[in-house]
């Protein structure tokens, strides 16, 4: 295995686009290690992105936040303008792993692990965040949701890395949150849960908003009918019943290890109930 | 309930007290050295390769490449190890377990092995390593196993206990039946009848530290071997009778310990190493990886119980039965007759019959657990009890008090007791304020109660006194959570000095006599019986040297505060002589001062506990909070009350886990399917509140300060006071542990359904 | 596969040492360093045990490569005391019985240190929750707990 830490994201891409074997991006390296030990992945390239100065940036743009590939959980924890517009995004970003875990792990990462029980991707989906691809044909931006194709795989070519994860700007009164279900307090893979994202308009019914489940499906699904639930409403009773009853709906898990298809079906309503209802406070929303 | 309080009376002067444990310092810093802590000069990495499959056929293993690689330095399979076990069927299993014979028994089973001289190698050499094997149909579940459509494990099992003998090889290896009086016939007294089925799942110890040793053995024969264990002296007798080596020619040092809890009673590599390192003739260290020790250490039993009880509407209970049927992994074992042992221990019973099968699975050799087969049968038993106070209208705890076992009572399993704490842990639980705090929406409160025998056995102690008068303690009990502090405690009190003048050490197997494993709660209680009767034949020399030195009958001097005094009128004026100042005479009036004392450490009292808990239960998930806990455990005598508290403290935790979350998940294919700390889920600091603690003073007549084992009981009670509180916060009775989310989840829909 | 040189400071001490690519950190530092007190009681993050700094940045050394220790600053349970001083956490756990085995305690003292650097006064929940990724079997996290809030205490007075 050869290491390699470049200072760009060009020089990346090219050691990525030019390795013959098999090549790995390193950013916390919390599954690419475990992958690595465990010998379910023999890596003959690794490149290490956290040398990579843009890499390591928080942004604010006019469009919103740019977040690069290699900030850690911690860190994106540690930024008080992103906490404050996106809390849901940063909630589920940190509740990845340990505090250790946090040290290291990306919220890019999670993404690309492409486990479908990701706790940062469904509340980047909610969010409607996009990632920046850079690669041997340049760059070119995607909705966040087109990466994970199944457990384990991406929609990325050879030679391609994400260089960071851009959250929109937020217009006023929206607020998101993140929950998800899991045996123990910490420590724990999502056993099944949701992200929410919501604005209100100026009446304070729900103007828009976009529902995302994670590990009911073999990726994590955003699912309109959920959203549409609760457009239009102040997440009454009626209307968040519809919710968790279209959350349900859209649930086609396995009984695994973690959990039954039972429990997952059941309790992806009661969590994105919960979720909507933290989102709306979020927004201002009585 | 009156109490034999002949030993409560005694006065001490540091026992009881808190001192700081002596391998402190090592312990925060990073300098005490645990198993893999050791390296040797020249070591070369042992390997283990495993069995992907539960239960198949070796036909051939070719380890041709694998020893051609360079940098490889031996392989190792069955083949290698000569049976030497002469007919001794537990050393056979022993030595099976080590490495598969024939058979791959369960998923992890190791079936070869190499040395290389570095992990890139050695892993490489694992996977030159080819097998042929056949797949055979398996069994995991304990109750499938006993169907007799079973595939069987062993051919050459046929169910002892049983009249006649079967003519079937079977996966039962033996019944076994306890109890007394007329079960039938109570029955048929009892106003109500309560009859329950309970499931318990598999469960891991879950130490820290993974297995780990370092073995060096040369041509001659002469061997030592750096290893994480409770007991080394038993490892070493294993190794070497399984190894044709002398027992005498094989040092066995015992690493600090990163927890047991039962799981280091085993040889598992350690034979392997040995092995290894004999063919290479160089040091061979093997390290397991966490995986290894999900799928190839020994968990506890997985079971299946049927509970059974009858009683007056005044709450006497005029009968209770019991059928346990334990898993014992691949191999037979005692697990299920413990469990009938155990089940009914707690009460004063007229009519009492357990039935146990031992039930063989093709899962990892089952070794013991804190206070093993315990949890399972005080689960079914104890959320049994609740059911019965229920169906009385009674209240639970005057249920137990009413029933409970005491002094001269003929327990289920046969002695008849002397001074025990189960009643005294009862009217605690009563008068205790958790019992009267109140309950929020949704939250539940659970009590039962546990029974552990405690053990004594095979120990050994050295004292011996520097010419500076500090006293050297040698043990050969595992200091498994603290016990240098509490045998250094029993050492100072003996003799008078104070506890920093005392040094405790864990001996090596060259260095003392046979000690037996750390297990059975009976580090403190045989090691410290030791240490008193090491003591007090020191202090025999002491007073002798005394007298020499003063030239005056040896039975004219005593022994008190630390000092000889001498008695009567004739001797009245010579001033009192100090430890010290005897040592420091010691090459003058017959050289080193010491003490020695070997026995058998017989007459552990047994230990009872009550433990309450609420619980607060998410009715839309399942998820259940601890938000309270209480142990009250009869200790005898606490020497260090912190170290315990804080068996108490660690042995509710684990049984919170087991209750909650804890269980070996099986596939279809027979294979492990959460052999890691991501998903076999002990608890994490945030899942857990703080553990209050009582502790009570029982005596144990047997022991010189009244001190019974702590370490074990706590774990019994629980499963079942989780299993109440959760089935008295959502008015369901639990049947399966562990009461997961997506188990209590059920019910609950269940239940609702059923409205 | 070929050996990399690297560069870094462990405890302060300038320290090069020469690794494989694909050896973690937790091996570089027990295996090559001799710094056995961060110990591996997983090798997947799941139990803290290993639990170092890297830039004072709490991390499980068996999550990070050698390699990319290159110019960090690395942080080790072998460099919390000061001398003959232990740090108060050292000093309290000690006091509490907060150690059983002892095999996790150097991963726990680094992340309560790492805890409290950020927090000087955490709650009892702050605390549990600050301290989850480590696991220990003996003690049921009480004394643990317990040994924290009075180390944060002493280094509050201090």
């Amino acid at each position: 295995m050869r290491y390699e830490a470049p200072a760009t994201t060009k020089e990346a891409a090219t050691l990525m686009a030019k390795e013959k074997g098999a090549a790995y991006v390193l950013a916390g390296g919390t599954d690419l290690l475990v992958r690595m030990k465990g010998g379910f992945i023999e890596p003959d390239l690794v490149v290490d992105i956290k040398r990579i100065k843009a890499m390591k940036d928080i942004k604010k743009l006019a469009t919103g936040f740019q977040i690069g590939a290699a900030v850690s959980g911690a860190e994106l924890g540690e930024n008080a303008a992103v906490r404050k517009a996106w809390p849901g995004v940063v909630e589920a970003t940190n509740l990845i792993g340990s505090k250790q875990v946090q040290g290291r792990c990306t919220m890019v990462g999670n993404l690309c692990n492409a486990s479908p029980a990701a706790d940062s991707v469904p509340a980047m989906i909610a969010a409607a965040a996009k990632a920046v691809i850079v690669g041997p044909k340049g760059k070119r931006t995607v909705p966040v949701e087109q990466i994970p194709v199944s457990p384990g795989k991406t929609s990325l070519k050879k030679g391609e890395i994400i260089e960071s994860i851009i959250l929109p700007k937020r217009p006023p009164k929206s607020g998101d949150a993140y929950l998800r279900f899991i045996p123990r307090t910490e420590m724990d893979i999502a056993v099944v849960s949701a992200g929410v994202s919501l604005t209100l308009d100026s009446k304070g019914a729900v103007k828009d908003a976009r529902v995302a489940l994670g590990a009911i499906a073999p990726t994590v699904v955003l699912v309109p009918a959920a959203a549409k639930a609760i457009i239009g409403s102040k997440l009454d009773d009626s209307a968040m019943e519809k919710l968790a009853a279209a959350c349900s709906a859209a649930c086609r898990p396995i009984d695994d290890k973690r959990g039954t298809i039972e429990f997952r079906t059941k309790v992806a309503g009661v969590l994105a109930r919960r979720a909507a209802k933290i989102a709306f406070e979020r927004a201002g929303g009585k | 309930m009156p109490l034999d309080n002949s030993f409560t009376g005694q006065k001490f002067k540091v026992i009881g007290t808190r001192p700081l444990r002596p391998d402190g310092i090592d312990k925060v810093t990073g300098r005490a050295k645990y198993g893999a802590d050791a390296s040797a000069p020249g070591q070369l990495v042992g390997l283990i390769l495993r069995s992907p499959h539960a239960h198949a056929r070796i036909k051939k293993i070719d380890t041709s490449k694998a020893a051609k690689l360079p940098g490889v330095k031996a392989v190792l399979t069955s083949a290698d190890l000569p049976d030497l076990t002469a007919g001794d069927r537990n050393m056979y299993d022993m030595l099976e377990n080590c490495m598969a014979r024939g058979k791959a028994l369960y998923d992890g089973h190791a079936v070869a092995a190499v040395a290389a001289i570095d992990m890139p190698t050695a892993k490489k050499a694992l996977k030159l390593i080819k097998i042929d094997y056949e797949i055979l149909p398996h069994v995991t579940d304990v109750d499938e196993a006993m169907k007799s459509s079973a595939p069987v494990v062993h051919n050459n099992i046929f169910t002892e206990g049983v009249e006649p003998t079967p003519k079937k090889s079977s996966n039962v290896s033996k019944r076994s039946e306890f109890g007394h009086g007329d079960v039938e016939a109570g029955f048929k007294d009892a106003d109500f009848i309560v009859e329950k089925s309970y499931k318990t799942e598999q469960t891991h110890q879950g130490y820290i530290e993974p297995h780990a040793c370092l073995a060096n053995v040369g041509p001659d024969g002469q061997g030592e071997l750096w290893v994480t264990t409770q007991g080394h002296f038993v490892f070493r007798n294993q190794c070497a009778q399984l190894l044709g080596m002398d027992i005498a020619k094989l040092r066995v040092t015992s690493s600090e310990i990163g927890g047991g809890f039962g799981g280091k009673t085993h040889v598992w590599m350690e034979p392997v190493a040995l092995a290894l390192s004999r063919k290479a003739n160089r040091p061979v260290k093997i390290v397991m990886t966490r995986e290894e020790v999900f799928r190839a250490s020994g968990p506890t039993s997985s079971t299946s119980i049927d509970v059974k009880i009858g009683a007056k509407k005044d709450g006497t209970i005029t009968a209770a039965s019991a059928t346990l049927r334990y898993q014992n992994g691949a191999f037979p074992g005692p697990w299920a007759e413990l469990g009938a042992m155990t089940a009914y221990a707690c009460y004063d019973l007229t009519n009492v019959k357990t039935v146990s099968y031992e039930v063989i699975v093709n899962r990892p050799k089952v070794a013991a657990y804190r206070a093993p087969s315990a949890p399972m049968a005080a689960f079914a038993v104890e959320s049994t009890m609740d059911e019965v106070a229920k169906k009385i209208g009674m209240d639970r705890v005057d249920l137990r008090i009413k029933n409970a076992a005491k002094q001269g009572t003929k327990s289920s399993y046969g002695p008849t007791y002397g001074p025990i704490g189960i009643g005294a842990t009862l009217e605690a639980v009563k008068n205790h304020p958790h019992m009267k705090a109140p309950l929020g929406k949704n939250q539940g409160r659970g009590m039962a109660c546990g029974f552990w025998f405690n053990f004594g056995g095979q120990t050994c102690t050295d004292i011996n006194i520097g010419v500076d008068g500090t006293v050297t303690l040698t043990v050969g009990t595992v200091d498994v959570g603290g016990s240098r502090a509490s045998l250094s405690l029993i050492a100072a009190e003996e003799l008078g000095v104070p506890y920093e003048q005392v040094k405790c050490n864990i001996a090596d197997t060259g260095t003392l006599g046979h000690n037996d494993m750390t297990d059975g709660s009976r580090g403190t209680f045989s090691s410290g019986m030791a240490t008193v009767l090491s003591a007090r034949n020191a202090i025999k020399v002491l007073r002798e040297r005394a007298a020499m030195m003063w030239e005056i009958p040896a039975d004219d001097v005593v022994w008190e505060d630390g000092q000889a005094r001498a008695t009567g009128d004739s001797h009245g004026n010579l001033a009192p002589l100090s430890v010290k100042e005897i040592a420091a005479a010691a090459a003058n009036t017959g050289g080193p001062i010491a003490g020695h004392n070997e026995i058998v450490a017989d007459g552990a009292g047994v230990s009872f506990a009550s433990h309450i808990c609420d619980v607060e239960i998410d009715p839309e998930t399942g998820s259940t909070r601890v938000i309270r806990y209480t142990v009250i455990q009869d200790a005898g005598k606490a020497i260090h009350p912190s170290y315990v508290e804080g068996q108490f403290q660690g042995g509710a935790a684990q049984g919170i886990g087991w209750a909650l979350n804890e269980e070996y998940i099986y596939g279809k294919d027979g294979r492990l399917q959460n052999p890691g700390f991501l998903d076999y889920r002990i608890p994490v600091c945030s899942d857990l509140p703080f553990i209050d603690t009582m502790i009570l003073e029982i005596p144990n007549p047997n022991h010189p300060y009244g001190v019974r084992g702590v370490g074990e009981t706590s774990i019994v009670p629980p499963l079942a006071a989780i299993g109440n509180a959760v089935s008295s916060a959502v008015g369901i009775r639990m049947t399966h542990v562990p009461m997961s989310p997506p188990r209590i989840l059920k019910a609950i829909e269940g239940a609702h359904k059923a409205h | 596969m070929s050996g990399v040189l690297v560069s870094t400071t462990i405890n302060g001490d300038s320290v090069e040492f020469f690794c494989q690519p694909d050896e973690s950190l937790l091996d570089v530092l027990r295996n090559r360093l001799s710094l056995t007190g961060s110990k591996e009681g997983c090798g997947t993050g799941d139990c803290g045990a290993c639990s170092v700094t890297v830039d004072d940045r709490l991390v499980c050394s068996c999550l990070v490569l050698g390699v990319e220790a290159e110019g960090r600053e690395i942080g080790t349970i072998e460099g919390m005391a000061d001398g003959d001083k232990l740090h108060p956490l050292q000093q309290k756990f000690i006091e509490h019985a907060a150690l059983q085995c002892g095999i996790c305690t150097p991963g726990f003292l680094i992340a309560a240190k790492a805890l409290l650097e950020k927090n000087a006064s955490p709650s009892e929940e702050e605390i549990r929750f600050g301290l989850a990724g480590n696991l220990c079997r003996c003690t049921g996290y009480d004394k643990i707990v317990r040994a924290v809030q009075d180390a944060a205490k002493e280094m509050r007075g201090a």
